[in-house]
């Protein structure tokens, strides 16, 4: 395998306020970690989105495969019971 | 080359012609960066730069007191009205001239607004305290990149080493020292640039030492820029560029 001359890919993760998670906002490329945080506040933080930035090498994300649909998402489809939609609310509780 | 009567008028040209000059030479990367987030952050620095001009060419008209505009300032003078340094009005020639001419002034500016925070003008110590974060940023930015082209391939270092040799006589202007300083100094608007040209060569050395690039020894010196003196022929053609729209219709505004 030729080694490739271009950065490499970055998926990156913006807060947006504190308190709230981090969001996949997109991608971009960067010679190394701490470059790759620079262009993300350069490319994904410019209309004042972000208190923090994560950003992660997109080839160390393992990711479900589209063929697995079936045995991963479709046994949980007929356990309605695992919502909590079957208690009966007090009126007074107010919205849950 | 007559003397100015105002010396916080011509203080406040040099700084604010410094950053528009730049910042018109930074957006000529716009669209055709080396890579899609080099082009957004030389973008990015290029916005930083002109809202900077804004700002000091904003308080030049009002200090001028003739009714002109920041927008007057920029686009309706000629280049032998411009107070910049002649090392922003080269061309960008590369990437790599580009990124080294970034460095060299970052490492001024950031020491330099901030000793203005402390200036006895509140309108510059502001102007400052806003423009210090965005240097501070630029700075980290230009330094990494003189650092990883500088050691990085043969091409690339050829290239850097070329670009330091080609500025380093303009870089001596920064610390110009004439009336217009003295002024300043002796009112305590701001500190002399002359007093920086130590910490400026030390802080300047370590990076390019890190980015394995030679210190050029010749001590020569270009001057007349911060005086309008004498531009480079690059200026005017600069500006042919940069003032056609107002000066084809004067006035416009979007």
């Amino acid at each position: 395998m030729t080694e490739s001359k271009e950065w490499p890919l970055w998926e990156i993760f913006i807060r947006g306020q504190h308190g709230m998670s981090h969001r996949h906002v997109g991608s971009l490329h960067a010679p190394d970690a701490e470059r790759a945080i620079k262009n993300a506040r350069d490319v994904y933080t410019r209309r004042n989105e972000g208190t923090s930035i994560w950003v992660v090498e997109a080839s160390s994300i393992t990711a479900s495969s589209p063929s697995d649909k079936g045995p991963l998402y479709e046994p949980s489809r007929d356990k309605v019971y695992r919502h909590p939609s079957f208690y009966d609310i007090p009126d007074d509780a107010g919205n849950m | 080359m007559t003397e100015s009567p105002n010396p916080l008028f011509e203080f406040l040209l040099r700084q604010g012609d410094n950053a528009l000059v730049l910042g018109h030479r930074t957006s000529e990367w716009c669209g055709v960066g080396p890579a899609l987030e080099e082009d957004i952050a030389l973008a990015n620095t290029a916005l930083d730069l002109i809202g900077q001009t804004q700002l000091w060419l904003g308080y030049a008209a009002e200090v001028e007191g003739k009714n002109r505009s920041a927008n007057d300032l920029a686009f309706m003078r000629d280049a032998y009205d411009f107070r910049n340094i002649l090392m922003l009005e080269v061309p960008n020639e590369d990437f790599g001239r580009t990124m080294v001419r970034q460095f060299l002034f970052d490492a001024f500016q950031v020491p330099w607004l901030s000793a203005l925070r402390q200036s006895s003008d509140q309108r510059v110590s502001e102007i400052a305290s806003k423009s210090v974060k965005e240097a501070q940023y630029h700075l980290e930015r230009s330094a990494e990149t003189v650092i990883a082209l500088g050691d990085g391939t043969p091409e690339s270092h050829a290239r850097m080493q070329a670009a330091l040799n080609y500025l380093w006589p303009y870089s001596g202007e920064m610390f110009g020292n004439d009336s217009t300083d003295q002024a300043m100094h002796e009112q305590g608007i701001a500190p002399l640039p002359q007093s920086l040209h130590k910490p400026w060569m030390q802080s300047v050395s370590n990076t390019l030492a890190q980015a394995c690039l030679a210190v050029p020894e010749d001590p020569f010196a270009h001057s007349g820029g911060r005086t309008g003196f004498r531009h480079t022929e690059h200026l005017g053609h600069m500006l042919s560029t940069m003032q056609v729209l107002q000066r084809s219709y004067p006035g416009a505004s979007w």
